[in-house]
């Protein structure tokens, strides 16, 4: 009696939790242990050495600056590229060996997991984070504001994101991750057939990091529309303010549907409920159709801001307006609204009617109309201007050329019956890398390489951004031109093994592309490093290191904590542009305290307390779930109760940053 | 632009920008609530009263009904309790809304039409449909 | 931004000339009503998915019970008029609360609770009714769609009633200073916009679900 009463009692503490959950008997997971858990002993290590913790904690983990909260995002972003990119190096391994009676080094099993982690990692965990950090970091310096609208909500936002990357780090090591590819499609993902943790990794650690995206949707939507500098009406936006907007209102639109859809498939695992089984009148398709409600604005979501920074950086580097500006507005308008009108197309082969599959296909090529606009725009900007080909410049052309060739192949999965033949072929695969990596990923690396300098006052290093720019470039076509051809001869997605040794050649060039994007990524870090030791004679010291024009470069970089001592009035798309021509002289006297909101811890417990239901809901750990939630919500009320959220920088204190900006200004003009 | 005026009227309280949101609160009415209450009650018992007295003759006339009447209190409920209009925070919130609103209709209309498409296709009803498949 | 309040200097002092800086402090509009619109917003995209999947799922009733078997008309007009009344009694308290009366503010406010947890109390029990004789959340898709939809709602009602408790003792603390009054505002949209979803819950799922 004994006995059974102490495993009722040790199963409501711990649910399904067991010793057999850590993965002892897998090899390769075993290592990857080792290897993580010594490195992160060896950083928590040097942390506590240099006595980092308070310094962390109070300048970083509980900041609500918006621009530390966006190189956090930035860090956390860059870090999951880390793992996500060891996923795929794997899969192109396994491809390239398994043929025949090779079977690889990969089981089934163990393969399943890593192609959904790496798509669930590389679109919530890496291109997400990055996004949105680069878009906390840039908008408010961009539309001369002090911070964000809600600061706290920032810092909560990030956190929440971090909490659900944690979620998908810890199902490396304790228990699994699912093995239903990255959108988990039931009844794959129903509790019949995927009965054990893995799908719940899924679930919830979406589910945390989603309430995060929302509500940095919502900030940054507000200190858009509320906070913009006096005289910076809705059409003197800088492009990438205006792309912003546009994603946030996508992220607002679309997250919603993700998280009921998730919520719903919750309720089916766990609450017994029958949307999305195959009896008791459930339908799997009804996810879905639901999920890509969600999903189609999702990779706008990621490439609309790609669309801004590439055309900050054209206009910069080619010295001249954006060509086009205002049909450069609309087209961003009209494809966050066409967004919404074409989630059919990613599964046409389901069994819908022709009228329903040519509606869909029909909206679908009317969205690369704004697009194409878009293309010309840029180049119309690059035609006569004085282009310096700077590290930003050149992925912005490799991106031209890639996302070109990308576009196109998206035109022809358009078409309902070639997709029949290419649904779900390496065909897509191939496409979507196309315009993810050609377009969001290029994008993001141009936008890091032109705001590093604002963000640490020092350039990156230029050899090491080039070397990283054509390992990319040129691993990207060896790593996915094989993959369209591939496609075209009917090779099927998620396989970890084949038969058609004929196959190999092209599997083994694709491994080969992706040996040379990881160079690429090693030279991405190494550039890190080297522009660190390089920092004084990478300095930037006039806060304007690429003659820019938008409202960023008029501060000094990196910027303080306040942005801008005195809020920029602004009368032209260009503000800094007219700024300097007109020969404006900053004020060196006349300061004034600024009213700033104070740092809070509250953003990171909430979080941690978060990423505590979440493991508990996944293990069933029913009674932790209890005391987690009500702790979640006496720590969030018990935050209402604080109405002192904000504090005065001082007069001099202001004015001793500034005068030392005037110092720095004179002895390098 | 408004016309330059002194930001010393506002001072450095800490609460000064606490004052100006109140122009952008929705000026409440008893009247307008109870205007809004009266309606709501009308379009509310109209509808249960035609559903429970067993409704028309064709069932789709009177869901037609019912839906017609919650659209109509939902539009009342926007006005009078939720003091929508044009103006409120510049014209944003009316923005988002029929931005909402338009996402709401696809998302609502687009899943039925899919959806049904899909179970008239994928799931004849009759052995009459099943003969007619490819 | 024509409501912003600045003063502009021009930087040389000469007319004519573009200003580029705001002297003195600027204050930007607080955002904190406009966000809580948006949020809104976004939480009204997922009642319109739980809406979407009781539109495609709610007449497979896989050889169970229908709405016309299990809904009690009666008592869902009871609990519509609860709601009503709970969402004229929180105009109310808003009405004082611009007159800055901060006791007949919270009557109005404990009045609007009770009505609220009235209508949780008969739906709960309308809930473990249906339960009881066997039409609980897994016997159909209809009923799955049926439950999470109403539960959605009345989940969202529990923490409005929740956050009214708290919003209560805070007046109580510190009185109707603006951080309070803009939460108030910020309740008071959460409040009736649970109004307006169960406009679309009792036509939609209740009324037309009792139809041949």
């Amino acid at each position: 009696m004994m006995l059974s009463d102490r495993t009722d009692f040790t199963r409501l503490i711990f649910g399904r939790l067991s010793w057999d959950a850590i993965p002892l008997h897998e090899p390769i997971l075993l290592w990857t242990f080792i290897a993580v858990a010594v490195g992160g002993i060896a950083v928590l290590g040097l942390v506590t050495y240099f006595r980092l913790w308070g310094y962390l904690w109070r300048e970083w983990f509980t900041s609500i600056d918006h621009k530390k909260i966006g190189i956090m995002y930035m860090v956390l972003g860059l870090v999951m590229l880390l793992r996500g990119f060891s996923d795929a190096i794997m899969m192109r391994l396994q491809q390239a060996i398994s043929f025949g009676h090779n079977l690889g080094y990969l089981p089934p099993h163990h393969y399943d997991q890593i192609f959904t982690a790496h798509g669930v990692i590389m679109i919530f965990f890496v291109a997400m984070p990055l996004v949105t950090g680069l878009m906390n970091f840039v908008v408010p310096l961009q539309i001369g504001a002090r911070d964000v609208a809600f600061p706290f909500l920032n810092n909560f936002s990030f956190w929440m994101t971090t909490s659900g990357a944690v979620l998908v780090m810890m199902s490396l090591f304790v228990g699994e991750f699912a093995r239903t590819g990255w959108l988990a499609y039931p009844p794959l993902s129903g509790i019949a057939q995927s009965p054990d943790v893995g799908v719940d990794y899924y679930i919830w650690s979406l589910q945390i990091a989603g309430i995060g995206t929302l509500l940095s949707g919502v900030n940054l939507l507000v200190t858009i529309v509320k906070m913009r500098a006096p005289g910076m009406n809705m059409m003197k936006m800088p492009i990438f303010t205006w792309t912003s907007l546009c994603t946030n209102v996508l992220i607002v639109a679309a997250f919603p549907v993700l998280t009921a859809v998730l919520a719903l498939l919750a309720l089916d695992r766990y609450a017994g409920t029958n949307f999305f089984t195959n009896d008791f009148g459930g339908n799997a398709m009804m996810y879905v159709n639901l999920i890509w409600i969600w999903g189609h604005p999702e990779v706008y979501i990621l490439i609309v801001p790609a669309f801004g920074v590439f055309s900050e950086v054209v206009s910069t580097f080619a010295g001249k307006r954006l060509f086009g500006y205002t049909s450069m507005v609309y087209a961003t308008v009209v494809i966050t609204v066409l967004s919404y009108l074409v989630w059919l197309h990613h599964f046409f082969t389901m069994g819908a009617g022709a009228s329903v599959n040519s509606f869909f296909g029909i909206t679908t090529m009317i969205i690369s109309i704004p697009t194409g606009a878009k293309i010309f725009n840029w180049l119309f900007t690059m035609y006569r201007g004085r282009i310096r080909f700077e590290v930003p410049m050149l992925w912005t052309v490799g991106f031209m050329v890639t996302f070109v060739i990308g576009g196109m192949t998206g035109v022809m999965l358009a078409v309902p019956p070639a997709d029949f033949s290419l649904h779900n072929s390496l065909f897509l695969i191939a496409h979507f890398h196309n315009v993810i990596i050609g377009g969001v990923l290029f994008g993001l690396f141009a936008g890091i390489n032109y705001w590093f300098p604002k963000a640490f006052g020092f350039k990156l290093d230029p050899f090491w951004g080039k070397c990283s720019f054509w390992l990319w470039l040129i691993g990207f076509y060896f790593a996915f031109m094989p993959l369209y051809v591939l496609g075209l001869m009917g090779v099927t997605r998620r396989l970890s093994h084949f038969e058609d040794s004929s196959l190999q050649i092209w599997f083994q060039l694709a491994a080969f592309g992706a040996l040379l994007i990881a160079l690429g990524i090693a030279s991405t870090l190494i550039q890190f490093v080297v522009s660190f030791r390089r920092r004084e004679a990478l300095r930037d010291h006039d806060g304007d290191p690429w003659n820019g024009r938008t409202l960023e470069w008029s501060t000094s970089s990196p910027p303080p904590a306040y942005n801008f001592a005195f809020t920029p009035m602004v009368h032209e798309t260009d503000a800094w542009w007219q700024m300097k021509r007109l020969g404006y002289q900053r004020p060196t006297e006349g300061f004034g305290p600024i009213h700033m909101p104070k740092n809070t811890g509250a953003g990171i417990i909430l979080a941690g307390i978060s990423t505590v239901i979440g493991f508990s809901m996944i293990w069933h750990m029913w009674l932790v779930v209890i005391l987690a939630f009500v702790a979640l919500m006496a720590v969030a009320v018990g935050h209402t109760f604080n109405y002192h959220r904000d504090y005065y920088i001082p007069a001099d204190e202001v004015s001793r940053v500034e005068a030392f900006r005037t110092e720095q200004l004179a002895s390098h003009v | 632009m408004s016309a330059p005026t002194d930001v010393a009227l506002h001072g450095h309280d800490g609460h000064g920008h606490e004052d100006h949101h109140d122009e952008d609160t929705p000026h409440a009415s008893f009247k307008g609530y109870m205007t809004g209450f009266v309606l709501a009650v009308i379009l509310t018992a109209i509808p249960f009263a035609v559903v429970m007295t067993g409704g028309f003759a064709k069932p789709g006339m009177t869901a037609l009904l019912v839906l017609g009447f919650a659209a109509v209190q939902i539009v009342v409920h926007m006005i009078y309790f939720l003091h929508m209009n044009t103006k409120s925070q510049g014209g944003w919130n009316m923005l988002a809304l029929i931005f909402t609103i338009v996402l709401v209709v696809i998302a609502l209309s687009g899943s039925i039409w899919v959806m049904y498409h899909l179970n008239h296709n994928m799931m004849p009803a009759s052995a009459h449909d099943m003969s007619n498949l490819p | 931004m024509s409501d912003t309040t600045l003063a502009i200097t021009d930087t040389q002092g000469s007319p004519g000339k573009l200003s580029f800086h705001v002297t003195g402090e600027h204050h930007p509009q607080n955002g904190t009503l406009l966000g809580f619109w948006i949020y809104l917003m976004s939480d009204c995209l997922i009642f319109a998915c739980l809406f979407a999947c009781y539109g495609v799922l709610g007449r497979n009733y896989a050889g169970g019970p229908s709405g016309k078997d299990l809904f009690e008309l009666p008592i869902v007009a009871l609990n519509t008029s609860l709601l009503l009344l709970s969402s004229i009694t929180y105009g109310f308290a808003m009405l004082e609360m611009q007159r800055q009366r901060q006791r007949a503010t919270q009557a109005w406010l404990a009045l609007t609770g009770l009505l609220g947890a009235g209508f949780l109390f008969f739906e709960l029990q309308e809930f473990a009714h249906l339960i009881h004789i066997g039409a609980g959340p897994g016997r159909s898709a209809f009923l799955s769609s049926f439950f999470t939809l109403v539960g959605t709602h009345g989940l969202h009602v529990t923490f409005g009633i929740v956050w009214l408790i708290v919003l209560m003792i805070q007046v109580g603390q510190r009185g109707l200073v603006p951080e309070n009054r803009r939460r108030l505002m910020c309740l008071s949209m959460f409040w009736h916009f649970l109004d307006v979803v169960w406009v679309g819950v009792f036509s939609f799922v209740y009324l037309m679900g009792v139809l041949p």
